[in-house]
């Protein structure tokens, strides 16, 4: 019997229990996926709780409903991954071997990485959502704040759904103008990029969004520290920026696992062919999701298009066949703009996000980079789809792993 | 798009990013630096040329990989190309800005 087994059961490591479950043989092979964590948590969800759209209840499964039958779930720690020895060594001392290993660990927040970050402030007026606690925490602050200069805060790239922030600044200027309070709440939203987002075009829309909003803007902040006692942000240029509500997303890092076992890079992200998704170290370890250090968003989306991609490199790969060099960046994300509304960008490692229809070429119903209230439906609906096909993996109607290049106007990411 | 930089023709996207590296020389780096009110010394080149081997060497330039660097601090950094010293180096160096991922 050969072992397949794949760390992390999250949104990628799932999907991926679910296509392998009926690709592999059973009599030769066995699948095993280890977590540390009992639930699953609907990540895109947090972004909601802050603002009571959402309640705990809709962002949290049980993880193990979700594994199929047929797939060994071990709830333990990732001790150490030793790929010289095709091992890996759990909390609990007990060891794996495997014939084949898929990285799906994921990425979490490092606060510690920015000086008075992680203080004494730390969720009393420093919070982030980028954690179920985070938010949890943030709604509660939100319910009771009575206004002030609230300042949202990307502190360096890469990080998961880069659109997040940006959605939350959105989504802020909504729930304080629904609260009647929007004239006592300052907002500014602080980047280290130079527009509000990672490519030119999908910037200018934001931009644009931003100061209707009357949101104000400040780019190229490369934090240094936050001085938790004067309640202000400070970057290499001495650049400050004043709050008496900080909405950081802290650096993204990979998981400490990665790092003990000596696997990552700076960040502590795999290195990944980013085409085939193998490990640029070890031919029989692959990495998929935020895991990997491939050029493209930290996205849900991005995992569920690798997912298909990988599968069939995994059946390659077993076969003794050649890798397919196929994953294109591909990554679709709804992005909530307030008032009801969403926008939607679609785009790849060649193509930055453009105007278009989506996800029919031409019909949509869907429109790209526009604001619209269909969006807004999608964005509500990926929900139940995230729980029902995603990591299920059923395959959603009209939408491929790499993009369409049909219906939409192209640009080249320069 | 076509540049006159240091009397010589060179290609640069809109952004003035030099498109091909094999047009690069210190004078159309001393140039560039002008344009951009920075007057080099050695520790401006030697910065120029860790970035240039990262670049070469397909890593990835981040504020981060500078503090890692060895050869200088962010701050001195900061000193050395005021205003976006990552985007003014790499513009100076003749590679592309950097993407900070997407």
């Amino acid at each position: 019997m050969k072992n397949l087994l794949i760390l992390g059961a999250g949104t990628a490591g799932t999907m991926m229990a679910n296509h392998l479950v009926s690709k592999l043989p059973k009599s030769e092979w066995q699948i095993t996926i280890v977590d540390q964590h009992k639930t699953h948590y609907y990540q895109p969800g947090f972004l909601f709780l802050p603002f009571d759209i959402y309640t705990e209840d809709q962002v949290k499964k049980d993880g193990k409903k979700y594994i199929p039958k047929g797939v060994n779930y071990i709830q333990q720690g990732i001790e150490l991954i030793r790929p010289e020895n095709n091992a890996v060594d759990l909390a609990n001392g007990e060891e794996l071997q495997y014939d084949i290993l898929i990285i799906a660990t994921g990425s979490n927040i490092a606060p510690e990485e920015v000086e008075g970050m992680n203080g004494p402030k730390w969720q009393e007026n420093i919070f982030d959502f980028y954690t179920y606690d985070g938010a949890v925490a943030l709604r509660n602050k939100l319910r009771e704040w009575e206004g002030g200069r609230l300042v949202v805060h990307v502190t360096e790239m890469p990080i998961k759904c880069p659109v997040a922030p940006l959605e939350f600044a959105f989504l802020a200027d909504t729930y304080f103008k629904k609260k009647g309070m929007r004239d006592k709440v300052d907002i500014t939203y602080v980047t280290p990029l130079g527009g509000a987002f990672t490519t030119p075009r999908a910037s200018k829309a934001f931009d644009h969004l931003l100061e209707e909003k009357n949101i104000k803007e400040v780019t190229d902040f490369n934090i240094e520290r936050v001085d938790y006692e004067n309640n202000k942000i400070i970057d290499y240029a001495e650049v400050e920026v004043p709050y008496d509500l900080l909405v950081t997303v802290p650096t993204n890092m990979g998981n400490a696992v990665i790092e003990r076992s000596g696997m990552g890079d700076d960040l502590n992200f795999v290195p990944t062919h980013k085409a085939t998704l193998q490990s640029k170290e070890h031919e029989n370890i692959f990495a998929i999701g935020d895991a990997t250090n491939v050029p493209t968003s930290k996205a849900g989306s991005v995992a569920h298009f690798e997912a298909e991609i990988l599968t069939d490199n995994i059946v390659r790969y077993v076969k003794g066949e050649a890798l397919k060099e196929e994953f294109d960046g591909h990554a679709n994300c709804f992005v909530e703009t307030g008032n009801g509304k969403a926008l939607l960008i679609d785009f790849n490692y060649e193509h930055q996000p453009v105007e278009g229809t989506f996800p029919l070429p031409g019909i949509g119903p869907m429109k790209l980079l526009r604001e619209s209230r269909a969006n807004h439906w999608g964005k509500m609906a990926f929900k139940w789809v995230y729980w029902n096909m995603l990591l299920k993996a059923v395959p959603i109607p009209f939408v491929s792993a790499t993009m369409n290049e049909k219906g939409k106007k192209l640009e080249e990411v320069s | 798009m076509k540049k006159a930089i240091a009397n010589k023709e060179i290609d640069v996207n809109e952004e003035g990013y030099l498109l091909d590296f094999s047009q690069w020389n210190k004078e159309v780096g001393e140039s560039l630096a002008e344009e951009n009110g920075i007057s080099m010394t050695d520790k401006h080149w030697e910065v120029i040329a860790y970035l240039q081997e990262k670049h070469h060497k397909e890593e990835a330039l981040s504020i981060r990989g500078i503090k890692k660097s060895g050869v200088i601090n962010i701050k001195e950094f900061y000193a050395l190309f005021p205003g976006g010293p990552l985007k003014k180096s790499t513009l100076i160096a003749g590679i592309p800005k950097p993407k900070s991922c997407i």
